[in-house]
């Protein structure tokens, strides 16, 4: 489980962070929403290990992750997208998925120089594993095409397909359907839940309300750096803090 | 198509001895030796994407342990080029520990700032280094029974030392390592949100790297018999860029088909203007070549033949 314990960042003198905890249920799909300027990527930052907190701790399954850089997180299965698309844009689709398959492979310096023949069969079995993430994403049309050629909504699913191949245990999504088309949305809502099924616990900063609300289990809600709600979709559509917060003004049926 | 461009080359290479002049068995002596450094720039400037400025130092780490290791305590060629490869990429190791957390400029800086200092010791220490008077009478290299002093035997030393590097390269880039070096060229925060140890592959990079100027610096040793400070000079830097960057950084024939270019043009240039011209068209030419091949030779090139329609779709364009 992911356990975020009273986590604070500050910039100077402002307060982007101010103590939040919760903590991500295992198997389950949470979303992180709040206005502009709420936290939610700070908190990503922190966690991942992109930003060191002023204070609190991130654990997972009880070890903490706090003060690791973010290629030690990745290999204790805490793996991250951006808010910004973030491709390695010069390599083919299928080069991008195979840096993500960096940790499932082996090979060394020593053996690499010396031409080891099980590394060709190494080789074989993670160009195989790229090949199978790129068709989970739909991309297989697409896998020997450069990355930064590829539309916004496609640069996002090699993204998704990058972060997948680190083998995540918890994935954390920065706005992924930022972006998309209505389509492409769906579309991502429905990878998502296809990641959830394969066992990997799912934690989204995301503004589609009506994606938030149609994918998550739970709905944690940040305003001024602190959780306000933590509640079911349908609690959270009703609380009246949220709708004081976040939606500005409570509106009657239109 | 690819396979003569494979073998072609590979053939010449192996012949030129018998179809060339002494004269011009030099040229291609010192192609091949840049070559090698050229190939080494090329792991760090067209892999990782850091611009080493500094790389004539382990150029002349190299030449100067060969060199002295040779002449002080009478060593043969052979250990002394593993040492001089060692010490190189000792000094890459210790570049790259320095600069962990500095990229683009702030690693161009320190790795020129380390250059100027090492050139600084080769210059003072006057009691190892002999000073600006340098080593003269480095011997030439020998094999079991044979010298390697004339031209075509050193030839196929150092194009020996041009494949094992280039093999060295190949080996590296197509495997995850080279991979690790690229996903820090491309999006260093995306390759470690995957896990990827940027810096460590940084400091990887920066060893084999130096290690193989290292190797070139002794090639370039015992082919002169002759070192002095000369060696850590700027332009040798410059040159190297200019090979990498004009064949295409990034891409593994790209550094061998540059300094095959810049080391024949001068000397062509040499036989037909006097130097002020000489300077003036080498200029000229790799503004033209920037200018109309910006991503180098190779890539371009095999750009062009991916472009084209071929009979054989499914066949795979030289990666970039």
């Amino acid at each position: 489980m992911l356990a975020v314990r009273d986590l604070a960042v500050r910039f100077g003198g402002v307060a982007a962070l101010d103590g939040v905890s919760f903590a991500v249920r295992p198997g389950s799909i949470t979303s992180v929403i709040g206005p502009n300027g709420a936290g939610k990527t700070t908190a990503f930052n922190a966690i991942t290990g992109y930003l060191r907190p002023t204070g609190g701790r991130v654990t997972y399954d009880g070890a903490p992750l706090t003060g690791l850089r973010p290629a030690a997180i990745a290999r204790r299965g805490v793996v991250r997208t951006f808010q910004r698309t973030s491709v390695f844009p010069s390599l083919s689709v299928a080069d991008n998925v195979m840096i993500g398959l960096h940790l499932r492979g082996t090979a060394g310096l020593l053996a690499v120089l010396a031409g080891r023949r099980r590394l060709a069969g190494e080789e074989s079995r993670l160009a195989a594993d790229a090949a199978a993430l790129i068709e989970f994403v739909g991309l297989g049309h697409r896998r020997r095409e450069t990355a930064s050629g590829l539309s916004y909504g496609e640069q996002r699913l090699v993204e998704l397909a990058v972060a997948l191949a680190a083998r995540p245990r918890v994935l954390l999504l920065d706005e992924p359907g930022a972006g998309m088309s209505a389509a492409e949305k769906v579309g991502v809502s429905r990878l998502i839940r296809k990641i959830r099924e394969q066992d990997v616990t799912v934690l989204l900063v995301e503004h589609d309300m009506r994606m938030v609300m149609g994918i998550s289990d739970t709905v944690i809600v940040l305003n001024g750096g602190r959780v306000i709600a933590e509640g079911a979709p349908a609690e959270i559509q009703a609380h009246p803090d949220v709708i004081r917060a976040y939606l500005g003004t409570a509106r009657g049926p239109a | 198509m690819t396979r003569i461009g494979r073998w072609l080359p590979a053939l010449v290479a192996l012949t030129l001895p018998l179809w060339l002049s002494t004269y011009h068995l030099h040229v291609a002596i010192m192609a091949g030796i840049f070559g090698v450094l050229a190939l080494s720039l090329n792991l760090l400037l067209g892999y990782t994407g850091q611009l080493s400025l500094g790389h004539a130092a382990f150029f002349g780490i190299g030449a100067y342990t060969s060199a002295l290791l040779t002449l002080r305590l009478e060593w043969s060629f052979w250990p002394a080029l593993a040492a001089a490869m060692a010490l190189a990429g000792a000094a890459g190791w210790f570049v790259g520990r320095l600069s962990l957390k500095l990229r683009g400029a702030y690693f161009v800086l320190v790795t020129i700032s380390f250059a100027g200092v090492i050139s600084l010791v080769s210059v003072n220490w006057i009691e190892l280094t002999n000073g600006p008077l340098g080593l003269p009478g480095v011997p030439a290299p020998e094999l079991g029974p044979w010298s390697l002093r004339t031209k075509s035997a050193y030839y196929y030393l150092v194009l020996a030392a041009v494949a094992l590097c280039y093999a060295v390269c190949r080996r590296l880039v197509n495997s995850r390592i080279g991979r690790a070096f690229v996903a820090l060229r491309e999006n260093e925060p995306l390759a470690e949100s995957v896990g990827v140890e940027v810096t460590h592959y940084l400091v990887v990079a920066a060893v084999v790297s130096a290690a193989m100027a290292g190797l070139g610096g002794s090639l370039y040793a015992h082919y002169t018999r002759f070192v002095s400070p000369e060696v850590f000079l700027f332009t040798y830097t410059v040159t190297m860029v200019i090979m990498v960057v004009a064949g295409g950084k990034g891409t593994l024939a790209g550094p061998l088909v540059g300094a095959v270019l810049f080391t024949v043009l001068p000397e062509t240039l040499r036989a037909v203007a006097s130097w002020q011209w000489q300077m003036l068209a080498y200029g000229l030419l790799l503004v033209l070549l920037l200018f109309f091949l910006p991503r180098g030779i190779v890539p371009q090139i095999s750009a062009y033949i991916a472009g084209r329609p071929r009979s054989d779709p499914g066949a795979r364009a030289p990666s970039p």
